[in-house]
């Protein structure tokens, strides 16, 4: 057992990355495994620091390959245990997360996305939003909150925890740069203050009993000799990922039910649509904001309920349209036509989306 | 104003980030709502470093704007970086001793300091950062001067208890600071 | 004339019993370490608290084969896998099974890390000259002049470099005081069960063991019997078969 260090309501004025860090011990968190990339290295930090008071561990592997795969042995072992990375190091983690999704192991991850391909900055981006929904050889059987601020980073990395021992696929709570160096206020507290019990964990490698008397050995397996035998048991997976829709899919509508120009963003980003929406609407558009806060699974059905009302759809993010392309496939038969407003690895100001509007408003999009 | 923007710029090594700090301390201790992002590079040391700073009477949204109401440029190459944040809304602070030209971009208005000089003949080279942070107190006038002071000893408190002549010599950085723009704004 | 056996061949207790015949090929190496291996962890009692880690390859085939918590791993994460589990468990012993590309190829920077943090496990290298689930193809340690699917006309060493030694490599990094490290040979099983025993116990005393055990591949070699027991002893010949460190039992042990 670790030692929650936030026992009443407390207000910080903090960074992202330590928010996190407070979260994860929130949550009874009681093993990070590491490994160094900016923007997401003071998790780390603000965890080790923290260390000595919290009685949990830490081990700062030898590459972003072996952070997330000794965060699997670790939560093999029955322990709740974490990671988090971003950019080139999401990317060679996708090789441990595949096998989280194949053997449903509940492995929690924060993405702290910079921009990309390659190394290219290590700042701010929205374009790791694919490979965290859908990276490694599967089918993006992943969860994924989409963080917009402190709050969010604090709870919805508690809540991470508690999807994925429940579910058992792996959970990301996908934030950025930005979100991560940034310093705003946050409330901290502890969950049980909240109605919040964490899920049990348990071990998969030496779970109680003794072999050959109490239980059979373990035999874990994420190979299959034969075709049919690989899709019998994907079948069942995704019986139960399509199940989790109605039972864990979030977003967030602003403004929305009266829209005529309907704004979808995540992320960081859906935090200056709101801006921007309360600018337009002052100037007489009537904007609004759907926000899908689950990129994986995406709630469907109130998603194409709001892109039906509006007459517009503005998509914007940090990328090219890489959560556009899931939320086109999501809302396929919808007619409403749409513009884009894409930054790839740059943030989106306010000014820049009531400069789109604004120019919807003018000029209908016809796509 | 409901929200000030800020946008601090200069060489690594000036401070920058550092006041940044002590600036939006010193806002969320004055109970207001603040944002702050440290334009962070791949280099350690040795880039432009740029903070992004809001306060604002109201919940803040989007974490990074397009235009700045104040920007503060402290080297050339902060010069050359920052235009971007410039609008005709935008006061424009540099410092004339240390960039070795005006800004080209036109602001509402264009104020030169000279806080590099006198920190160095003056005060100490060390608070060249805290006459700027009395310089953008004084500008911005959105922030209390003893919450900055409050914020000042959260950051600095240790170094100044082992050597009580700083915290003085930092107060009166930030007088001359806010002095000097008193002083601009007026001519 | 005919007798029928009515003994039961001598199992080890960490062998799964139900497992039945060997997955390997005929003539294979990797049921001779595993069985030693087996005999080891009954000789110490450390069943209850062993976890076993299967690399992919061919050492893939022994994810049932031994009755202990077992764990079916990437290519070459075998080892993070199991030190992410001994962190997390200080009780448990793990033991990660892999070949020679696993280990010195596509995994060799677990290893060499594992090796210089001194993780509490140890680290199984069936080194068989070659990659022998794939097809038979050049391995690190693929001795000159060797011929393999990319190497057809012999491996060259000016142009692949010289045969990867593991366990030289291990002993000049891992702490001497806390570690083990050997190379061992299936020519020598009653030798091989000692050196795994000693290789466990400096684990379960909270140190870091590694063992190579150089073993035979006759379907890829394309030899019989007789080749397959030349080619053995040629390897015992480029490869050592010694203790390097043996740092919990006191100076060389």
């Amino acid at each position: 057992m670790v030692n929650k260090l936030i026992k009443e309501d407390t207000k910080m004025f903090l960074t992202g990355n330590e928010v996190l860090a407070y979260a994860a011990n929130a949550a009874e968190a009681e093993f990070m495994y590491g490994y160094p990339i900016t923007p997401q290295n003071e998790i780390m930090h603000t965890w080790c620091k923290l260390l000595p008071k919290t009685g949990a561990g830490f081990l700062q592997t030898e590459d972003e390959i072996s952070a997330g795969f000794s965060t699997l042995g670790g939560i093999l072992a029955g322990k709740r245990a974490f990671t988090a990375t971003a950019g080139p190091g999401n990317v060679i983690m996708q090789d441990a997360m595949s096998m989280a999704e194949m053997m449903r192991i509940p492995f929690v991850c924060a993405v702290m996305q910079r921009g990309g391909p390659s190394t290219a900055t290590v700042i701010y981006a929205q374009q790791e939003t694919r490979l965290t929904c859908y990276g490694g050889n599967g089918e993006g059987f992943r969860i994924v909150y989409s963080t917009a601020g402190h709050q969010d980073l604090f709870d919805y990395m508690i809540k991470a925890f508690n999807t994925a021992w429940t579910y058992r696929f792996p959970t990301y709570v996908l934030a950025d740069g930005y979100q991560g160096k940034m310093r705003e206020p946050v409330n901290m507290y502890d969950p049980a203050s909240r109605g919040i019990t964490m899920v049990p964990t348990e071990a998969s490698l030496l779970p109680d009993g003794e072999i050959g008397k109490d239980r059979k050995s373990m035999h874990w397996r994420n190979t299959y000799n034969m075709e049919e035998e690989l899709m019998e048991v994907l079948d069942e997976y995704k019986v139960d990922f399509e199940a989790l829709e109605d039972k864990i899919a979030e977003y967030e509508e602003y403004k929305a039910d009266d829209a005529e120009i309907l704004v979808i963003a995540h992320g960081i980003v859906a935090r200056s649509a709101r801006t921007a929406i309360d600018e337009l609407r002052e100037k007489g558009i009537k904007a609004g904001l759907f926000r899908p806060i689950t990129l994986r699974p995406l709630a469907r059905k109130p998603l194409k309920e709001a892109v039906n009302r509006a007459k517009q759809i503005l998509f914007t993010e940090s990328a090219d349209g890489q959560m556009a392309q899931m939320i086109l496939e999501a809302i396929y038969g919808c007619t409403t036509p749409y513009s884009t407003l894409y930054k790839m690895g740059v943030g989106v100001t306010g000014g820049d989306i009531v400069a789109k509007v604004e120019a919807m408003a003018k000029q209908p999009a016809t796509v | 104003m409901v929200r000030t923007k800020i946008a601090i710029a200069g060489e690594g090594g000036q401070g920058v980030q550092s006041i940044a700090k002590i600036l939006v301390e010193a806002g969320y201790e004055a109970g207001k709502h603040v944002m702050y992002i440290p334009n962070f590079g791949v280099e350690q040391r040795g880039g432009v470093s740029i903070a992004f700073c809001q306060i604002s009477d109201e919940p803040i949204g989007e974490p990074r704007y397009s235009k700045a109401d104040i920007v503060i440029m402290l080297s050339d190459r902060a010069l050359d970086r920052c235009e971007t944040y410039v609008d005709e809304n935008t006061t424009i602070v540099y410092d004339t001793s240390v960039c070795t030209r005006a800004p080209e971009c036109s602001g509402k208005r264009v104020i030169g300091v000279d806080a590099n000089k006198i920190a160095n003949e003056d005060l100490s080279a060390r608070v060249f950062n805290i006459i700027i942070l009395g310089v953008l107190l004084e500008a911005t006038k959105v922030l209390d001067i003893d919450d900055v002071k409050n914020a000042m000893e959260l950051a600095l408190g240790k170094k100044f208890n082992a050597k009580p002549e700083l915290r003085e010599l930092n107060y009166k950085a930030l007088e001359v600071g806010m002095q000097l723009i008193k002083e601009k704004a007026g001519v | 004339m005919a007798y029928k056996l009515d003994i039961a061949p001598a199992l080890p207790d960490a062998q799964n019993e139900e497992v039945g015949a060997s997955k390997f090929c005929p003539g294979c190496g990797h049921g001779m370490v595993l069985k030693s291996l087996a005999f080891a962890i009954d000789d110490l009692g450390i069943k209850q608290k062993t976890v076993f880690g299967v690399d992919i390859g061919c050492c893939l085939l022994a994810w049932n084969y031994l009755d202990v918590d077992t764990v079916q791993n990437h290519h070459g994460r075998t080892t993070p896998v199991i030190y992410g589990v001994t962190r997390a468990n200080p009780e448990a012993i793990g033991i990660a099974y892999m070949g020679d590309g696993g280990g010195l190829a596509i995994g060799a920077q677990h290893l060499v890390n594992a090796a210089v943090r001194g993780e509490r496990m140890l680290i199984v290298l069936v080194n068989n000259t070659n990659y022998g689930m794939t097809g038979g193809q050049m391995a690190p340690t693929t001795l000159p002049g060797q011929v393999t699917e990319t190497t057809p006309y012999g491996r060259d060493c000016d142009a692949t470099g010289r045969p990867a030694k593991g366990a030289e490599m291990i002993a000049a990094i891992a702490n001497p005081e806390k570690s083990y490290v050997a190379r061992a040979t299936i020519s020598n099983m009653r030798k091989l069960r000692s050196t795994f025993k000693k290789a466990l116990e400096t684990v379960d005393k909270g140190g870091f063991a590694f063992v190579e055990v150089l073993s035979v591949c006759p379907l890829n070699w394309r030899t019989n019997n007789v080749d397959t027991w030349a080619r053995l002893q040629q390897m015992e010949e480029y490869f050592e078969v010694k203790e390097f460190v043996s740092g919990s039992e006191g100076q060389n042990g």
